[in-house]
């Protein structure tokens, strides 16, 4: 492919979404709710066909690009696509297809009201995360991140309700504040020290600030990614769970939340660089915030009986894995991050997935409740068991590899303590997910309840039953997601 | 093409007496508009030809200085007579649906003869190089603005208008005895000369006070924290649309006179090195930037909180201006566009509310959303810029601001300016959810501003989209601007 295809590829990824979008208004408008449904499929399997042509160039070495230098008051708008970004925007685009079926079936299944602008609010938050995903320099990525924050916003307040507006607050409240206040901040305090914003291997700090500077702008980064969901700016996330679960699953488990640790591993990597962050400590603080909120919200996903609340703090505590593996600082713990993006959001979209097929057919929503209802819905719980398995982290399943490189990296740098966090956080897990599949399926259902199968329709039990699927062979085609990323973290 | 800095002014000085002879709505409100785009078209002429950093001077009567009155016409005020007359055009478009309603069937023309009238003085102040000039059009202008003010519909726009006036009085004495005390020390009106003159005797104690005078008399006009208190009102009482013009642009033109007097006659080294208004104005704007926007908070009627929240913007624009560097100054230049814009578009949107609502209290604009949902969008919109949401305007001039004050290594000031844009969010997000998420009273019949509203206010919202994507126009003539006035009215090269 030559590099004016490359970059033509990369536009249209860009740009599909957004057509998708209009085409949602469109039809949902004026044709009907059937056409808009499909074509918001198709635009799915579209956007995800042209970012897998981008990965044959990329493994071969190539960088496609577009840069719009006079765009943003001469600031410049870029975009390259490299091995961590394509990972994500793969991830983001690929499991947005599924989610739109599932969508389809949750919406209907539900009867939710405003379905067209739920769709198009959608789309426009998947083009956001392309664009993170594709980000050449900080200010685009900034850019992108905002259009992200405010694009969700309409579906996490989506029901209308007054919890619902309050949980809005509170999402656009921690997400903008942080965004503002820490991350611009911080990007212009960089674009005072070194000549460029972009993305550049090795990072483009080195050398030029040091000590508790450097610490104090590594975590200007850090919170500022609110996405990241570092505590303790982390309570937006649990308040987004009053979304329909849709969203809560590609979004709150993979698009925004992977946007976050993506941002702060792209950071890390590209902007200080992974030597720079092993030099002096520098990245000690963010170390201990990303270990402390590991133990603290699983811990807290222990005490939770509400499923989603309790998804929600396993989603916080597995997302500073990425975010302690980008700050170990060696070359195995940030494949290991890189690797955990795509494993956890596999899992963790299930899980979500499972989660809102139960609301629908039995309008349960608390752990307490789910006695036995593994009988009832089989093919649901059994995925739900392989998801818990692949968060847990457990071969054959494909968390199990994510976990192998960061604990291992954590011992390759000498800091046995965070591999022992992460062992204990493995455990804490299993604590919070296992009773789950334990009670639906070996106690009995509540008295005076029907207990022939009912499972999920069928909208969402394909969606639900694929990446529980994908769990398991992720774990074998592990070499294939290591060979696209190691060029970036200087390994082969 | 000679004479495009005297018509310039003349055409809507013409004007406004044309609009009291002509008398019917219909030919008024079209020839109004008409002369404004004249306005603007010239102003984007001139500001076109001295872009290079070439200087226009048109002498009046062909007297040279400093025997007659000269304008002259540099980057900076062909930028801001650009402002203005742009707000000017767009807004005086929207006019005629909303002045029928807002003004006494038949008096229509006495709106626009005033309107006419405070766009001369603005545009007079902008482009005069006479000092005694300068506070002539400033009365001119200031005057019109009351009569604009007290057309407003409750009783209080009286009141009103009667606190800026004594407000706007005060303020131009205290520049016009700053005035005497130049002429005083060097015998001449003429911007120029005064600035080459001063060069000697800058260091009298005479001088400083003109120039304690000067900066107290223009910071009333451009209300300053804490010379504000007769904005909120001014600007709320006032019927929406002369809100959308003066917010847009009065302002703006006191900005230009405190870049004018205190960078080009007085220069940089008198009073940033040796009175240190910086020192003083510093503080004062980033109270402004919090007072403003806290107050903004807690308002329960649409255009008051539009007006506090001028207040804190005025803040960034002076912010700017105390950083004293080129950057600094750039920053505020970038910022009067940008927040003309943002302010002329949210003011128009007010117009819309109150033309369907007739009120702009927060309470009515419940479930507004439903029942305009156009006018709303534009609303949204304009708002982000407000906040400067990257992709807006509004973020242009953040990134400005905070470029220029870490410049100067002043990290706890970017901290603070960030700060302050979050209660931005805070007050723009607070009508969001009254406007999507809460019901609203009575049916819901789904009807948005008439077209000739809708198009002008779409205009101006769009325009901060577009210039927060393609601000490469604003920020270079800001930036040339900047480095022009720096370079101060006395070593001018002609």
């Amino acid at each position: 492919m030559t590099a004016e295809t490359q970059t033509t590829v990369l536009i249209v990824s860009l740009l599909l979404p957004l057509v998708g979008a209009a085409g949602v208004q469109v039809l949902g408008r004026f044709v009907s709710d059937n056409a808009r449904d499909v074509w918001t499929i198709v635009i799915g399997l579209a956007t995800f066909s042209q970012v897998i042509r981008l990965i044959e160039p990329v493994m071969a070495g190539a960088r496609p690009s577009l840069d719009l230098p006079n765009w943003m008051a001469g600031l410049g708008l870029g975009f390259e696509v490299e091995p961590l970004g394509l990972l994500f925007a793969l991830v983001a685009s690929g499991l947005w297809i599924l989610t739109s079926i599932y969508g389809i079936g949750y919406m209907r299944g539900h009867h939710e009201k405003n379905q067209t602008r739920f769709f198009t609010c959608f789309a426009l938050a998947i083009s956001a995360a392309l664009g993170i995903a594709f980000a050449g320099d900080l200010v685009t990525l900034f850019l992108f991140y905002e259009i992200l924050t405010f694009s969700t916003f309409p579906l996490v307040t989506h029901a209308g309700t007054e919890a619902a507006v309050k949980a809005g607050r509170l999402y656009l409240g921690i997400l903008v504040s942080t965004s503002v206040l820490f991350l611009l901040l911080a990007i212009l305090w960089t674009s005072t020290l070194a000549d460029t914003l972009q993305f550049t291997p090795g990072g483009i700090l080195d050398g030029r600030i040091e000590g508790h500077s450097a610490v104090l702008l590594l975590m200007l980064f850090a919170y500022g990614v609110g996405k990241a969901a570092l505590m303790p700016f982390h309570r937006w996330l649990p308040a987004a769970m009053v979304a329909p679960t849709p969203v809560s699953a590609l979004l709150h488990a993979v698009a925004v939340v992977k946007a976050g640790v993506f941002s702060v591993l792209k950071i890390a990597v590209y902007v200080f660089g992974i030597d720079m962050l092993a030099k002096d400590g520098l990245s000690d603080v963010l170390m201990w915030v990303a270990a402390i909120t590991i133990l603290a919200a699983s811990i807290k996903a222990l005490s939770l009986d509400n499923l989603k609340a309790r998804l929600a703090y396993s989603t916080i505590s597995q997302l500073s894995y990425i975010v302690l593996g980008a700050a170990l600082a060696t070359s195995a713990a940030a494949m290991g991050a890189g690797l955990h993006i795509l494993m956890h959001a596999l899992g963790k979209i299930t899980l979500f997935f499972v989660a809102g097929a139960v609301y629908v057919v039995t309008q349960k929503t608390e752990v307490s409740q789910l006695d036995g209802i593994g009988r009832k819905m089989p093919f649901t719980f059994g995925a739900f068991c392989i998801a818990s398995l692949s968060i847990i982290g457990l071969p054959p399943l494909g968390g199990a590899w994510s976990k192998w490189f960061l604990v291992s990296g954590a011992f390759e740098s000498g800091e046995y303590l965070m591999g022992a966090v992460f062992m204990v956080s493995s455990l804490l897990s299993i604590g919070y997910l296992m009773p789950i599949v334990v009670r639906a399926f070996f106690r009995p259902l509540p008295e005076g309840e029907d207990d022939s199968v009912t499972d999920a329709p069928l909208l969402m039990l394909i969606p639900i039953c694929t990446t529980a699927l994908l769990c398991f062979v992720a774990f074998f085609y592990t070499d294939a997601v290591y060979d696209l990323l190691a060029p970036a973290f200087g390994l082969n | 093409m000679d004479h495009l800095p005297a018509l310039q002014v003349l055409l809507p000085l013409m004007g406004a007496p044309l609009c009291f002879l002509l008398r019917k709505e219909a030919i008024v409100s079209a020839f109004t508009v008409a002369i404004s785009f004249a306005c603007l078209a010239i102003s984007m002429t001139l500001l076109g030809e001295v872009r290079g950093g070439e200087v226009i001077v048109y002498e009046f009567g062909g007297w040279p200085r400093p025997f007659g009155i000269e304008y002259r016409v540099d980057i900076t005020n062909a930028f801001v007579m650009v402002v203005v007359s742009l707000v000017a055009s767009v807004v005086f478009a929207a006019g005629p649906g909303q002045a029928r309603r807002a003004i006494p069937a038949g008096r229509e023309y006495l709106f626009y003869s005033a309107a006419l009238l405070c766009l001369t003085g603005l545009l007079g102040v902008t482009i005069t190089g006479d000092v005694f000039n300068v506070f002539v059009f400033m009365e001119i202008s200031s005057l019109s603005s009351y009569i604009l003010i007290a057309l407003g519909r409750e009783r209080r726009a009286l009141m009103a208008a009667f606190t800026y006036l004594i407000m706007g009085t005060i303020g131009a004495t205290f520049l016009l005895i700053g005035i005497g005390l130049m002429y005083q020390m060097t015998g001449t009106l003429n911007m120029v000369d005064m600035a080459e003159r001063l060069q000697d005797v800058n260091d009298t104690r005479t001088i400083r006070v003109a120039v304690a005078f000067v900066v107290v008399g223009i910071s009333t006009k451009l209300a300053v924290f804490p010379l504000h208190q007769w904005l909120p009102n001014a600007y709320s009482e006032a019927p929406p649309l002369v809100s959308a013009f003066l917010a847009a642009t009065a302002t703006k033109v006191a900005y230009y006179l405190l870049l004018r007097f205190s960078l080009g006659i007085f220069g940089a080294a008198l009073v940033f090195d040796r009175i240190g208004i910086d020192t003083l104005l510093m503080p004062l704007s980033v109270l402004a930037m919090f007072v403003g926007s806290i107050a903004a908070i807690y308002q329960t009627d649409f255009k008051r909180v539009l007006a506090y929240s001028s207040i804190a913007q005025i803040g960034y624009m002076t912010l700017g201006f105390s950083l004293a560097s080129e950057a600094g100054v750039a920053a505020g230049l970038i910022h009067v566009f940008n927040h003309a814009l943002m302010k002329g578009s949210l003011f128009l949107v007010a117009a819309c509310i109150t033309w369907r609502m007739g009120s702009t209290k927060v309470d009515v604009m419940r479930g507004l959303g439903q029942r305009m949902p156009l006018t709303m969008a534009a609303f949204v919109v304009a708002g982000l810029a407000l906040v400067g949401v990257p992709g807006t305007a509004g973020f242009v001039s953040k990134w400005a601001l905070v470029t220029a004050a870490l410049e100067q290594d002043s990290l706890f000031l970017a901290f603070l300016i960030m700060g302050s844009s979050i209660l931005a969010v805070v007050y723009i997000w607070r009508l969001v959810e009254v406007i999507y998420f809460q019901e609203p009273d009575g049916t819901v019949e789904k009807r948005d501003a008439p077209l000739r509203m809708l198009i002008p206010t779409w205009i101006l919202a769009g325009m901060t989209i577009y210039f927060g994507l393609f601000s490469g126009f604003s920020v270079e003539v800001a930036e040339a601007a900047a480095s022009q006035l720096f370079a101060g009215l006395g070593t001018a090269v002609y």
